[in-house]
């Protein structure tokens, strides 16, 4: 019988997707009516996916994320306040201003990098691994990627490299069905992304990455072996974006309203209070206080990132090297 | 009484660097294809059955173990970013790139991920990892080309020294080749060691014993002269010695100034050379197209136009592929002949 997740750790899990979901909301208000953002790429959609998984993640234990990754960042415990400031811009963001949407980081939370190289992240995750083992300590690693990023060569020489020399890492595929504007069904020639496990020679599981309970069903026991040193698991969460790759993509180019609406009836948030409603532990009212509360969370981040001042010229010369605070002169 | 001159290869140097490295801190890896050989045979008592194309490495697993000696399946994108990711995570690790041709396969890892992870976060996160990899040609009439033609033999510094975040050495003797490998474990940020494979064997010299690091950044004038400016990156050093010899029989008295680190330039110490000379030419074994050879030139003539007698040349590699034939690797790589000739004409 495999273990249930505890009332602190579903209350958890509601709270990082709760907190995930304004943010992106709020976000895109933003962008919509005029923040200057290049490219954002919501996470809308997949929230149960990096909540099950970070749930059974220690504060020391690393991720690697990719172009969506503002809500690994979230589930990995980054303040919302420097997220939003690193959004607007702002000498106060997690990457002081110079990374946005598509860097936005904090590595004191154990984030590696949200990175919109695709699949490039999956190798700093194996990295991070590698050091926990080579300097014996007890830390582990998840690499997120899409089902896009399960067809990049680095992603495969990296499950083969973890699998040879047992890394704890594990491999978690968000597949939501579309690489921009191209179908999984197309793209992968197997259905299930997890398949591939068995040719790595390590576990592999598909769940449905819509339901936060089952996501952390899957991770809880990847966690445990990587950590015990017995190596890699693979688990493909199928999930869904409900919004375009990014801001200003219109999906209905590409896939159809009735799909759209089915994914968005099995919504993680929605499943998760109706589960709530119907069997407990926690209480609709808990979850309403929980919603209520990461309003004014993001409030404070939007006023924080509005009132932050602006990096100075200079800062673009800083932090090119490591040793040269105004570049090489 | 007095002792004998302890004389190490190129190749040597960067292995009794690695090692010292290694012994001062844990944290310092090897990675890469064949790094030791024979990995996982040590049952059958199979261990170190490679080094790497100039055996800089051969040995190290004897001493440091699998653990931090790690053979690689060929998957360059993969480990060069398992690096990346170890580098940022409390490690120290020196990959190597068999040959710098490979660079391809694993570009991303060093253009967008390794050089910009500091810059990108912030300076939040460092990147302290190094890479060394195998180039050039051998362009020897005389004797024989290298033989490795269009995709084992290139140089390629150009196309690693115009990314911003990246630091790249370039070693000439087995004195600074010990001095720079160090230098570069110890940076806290990424940095490309490229050795010359026909120096690898070959050039011999002095290296004292004890661990030493050779500053990344400066330039080092390895002759004195008053009539022109060689500058040299890598075995191109050796070609502007050869030249300034031939020069002297003919009373023309050149300095040779040797880059060692292509990124960041130490443009002073070439231009100070060249006010005092007012002539210089750069030879760069890279083809020429935004080539260091040319960039180098280019900065000379900004700041010392006031000052030349001639217009800067850069003698560099032909711009076409590296071909097999050793006929034709020697029209294709620069040599003191060339050099002397440019000079000659400068002088008028």
């Amino acid at each position: 019988m495999n273990p249930k997740p505890s009332i602190e750790k579903l209350r958890w899990m509601y709270e990082c997707m709760s907190l995930i979901r304004q943010f992106e909301e709020r976000l895109k208000w933003l962008v919509e009516t005029g923040l200057p953002i290049g490219a954002a790429h919501y996470y809308i959609g997949q929230e149960a996916v990096a909540a099950g998984v970070c749930a059974e993640l220690a504060p020391d234990d690393w991720i690697a994320s990719n172009h969506r990754g503002h809500g690994h960042c979230i589930a990995k415990g980054v303040d919302v306040a420097p997220m939003m400031a690193e959004l607007f811009g702002k000498v106060t963001g997690t990457n002081r201003g110079k990374g946005g949407s598509m860097h936005i980081t904090d590595v004191t939370k154990g984030i590696l990098g949200v990175n919109p190289i695709v699949g490039a992240s999956v190798s700093h995750a194996l990295g991070a691994a590698l050091s926990a083992k080579v300097r014996k300590t007890r830390q582990v690693a998840v690499a997120f990627f899409g089902e896009g990023g399960a067809g990049i060569g680095i992603t495969h020489e990296c499950m083969n490299m973890a699998a040879i020399w047992k890394l704890p890492i594990i491999f978690v595929c968000e597949n939501n069905g579309y690489a921009q504007a191209t179908p999984v069904e197309y793209a992968s020639s197997i259905l299930a992304i997890s398949d591939r496990a068995a040719g790595y020679n390590m576990p592999g599981i598909t769940v449905n990455g819509q339901d936060v309970v089952a996501v952390w069903e899957a991770a809880e026991p990847a966690v445990k072996r990587a950590r015990a040193g017995e190596g890699p698991t693979l688990i493909e969460a199928k999930t869904y974006r409900y919004f375009g790759h990014h801001q200003g993509d219109d999906t209905l180019r590409y896939r159809l309203k009735e799909e759209e609406q089915a994914a968005r009836d099995r919504d993680c948030l929605k499943q998760f209070r109706a589960e709530m409603e119907k069997n407990g532990p926690l209480r609709i009212t808990d979850l309403d206080a929980i919603d209520a509360q990461h309003k004014i969370l993001i409030d404070n981040a939007v006023e924080f990132a509005r009132s932050s001042p602006l990096p100075e010229p200079y800062d673009l010369y800083t932090d090119v090297y490591v040793a040269t605070k105004r570049g090489v002169e | 009484m007095t002792t004998p001159i302890r004389e190490l290869t190129f190749g040597q140097a960067i292995n009794e660097a690695l090692r010292l490295e290694m012994r001062r801190d844990p944290a310092v890896i090897v990675i890469g294809e064949d790094v030791a050989g024979a990995a996982g045979r040590a049952h059958l008592g199979l261990v170190d059955a490679w080094g790497g194309p100039m055996r800089a490495t051969r040995g190290l697993i004897q001493e440091f173990g699998a653990e931090r000696v790690i053979d690689t399946p060929i998957a360059e994108m993969g480990f060069v970013g398992m690096a990346v990711g170890a580098a940022m995570t409390g490690l120290r690790p020196v990959v190597e790139i068999m040959f710098v041709d490979l660079i391809g396969v694993c570009y991303d890892q060093i253009i967008n991920q390794a050089a910009k992870m500091h810059y990108m976060m912030g300076g939040k996160v460092e990147v302290p990892m190094v890479i060394r990899t195998a180039f050039g040609t051998r362009g020897d009439k005389r004797s024989y080309g290298g033989g490795a033609a269009a995709q084992h033999s290139q140089t390629l510094s150009a196309v690693l020294a115009h990314i911003p975040g990246l630091k790249v050495v370039v070693p000439s003797t087995a004195y600074n080749a010990k001095g720079l490998t160090a230098a570069a474990i110890r940076d806290n940020g990424p940095v490309i060691v490229m050795e010359h494979k026909f120096l690898g064997f070959s050039a011999k010299g002095h290296v004292p014993e004890e661990a030493y690091s050779t500053p990344i950044g400066r330039c080092e004038i390895v002759r004195k002269g008053r009539d022109v400016t060689l500058v040299g990156i890598g075995r191109m050093t050796h070609v502007c010695l050869e030249a300034a010899a031939l020069l002297a029989t003919d009373n023309i008295e050149a300095e040779v100034v040797d880059v060692l680190t292509i990124n960041p330039l130490d443009e002073e110490t070439i231009i100070r050379s060249v006010k005092r000379t007012h002539r210089c030419v750069v030879v760069d074994e890279d083809t020429p197209v935004c080539s260091m050879g040319r960039d180098i030139a280019a900065r000379v003539g900004d700041a010392a136009f006031d000052f030349l007698d001639a217009p800067v040349k850069a003698v560099t590699a032909a711009d076409t592929p590296v071909p097999f034939a050793a006929v034709l690797e020697a029209h294709y790589t620069p040599n003191a002949e060339k050099v002397v000739a440019v000079v000659k004409e400068q002088i008028g």
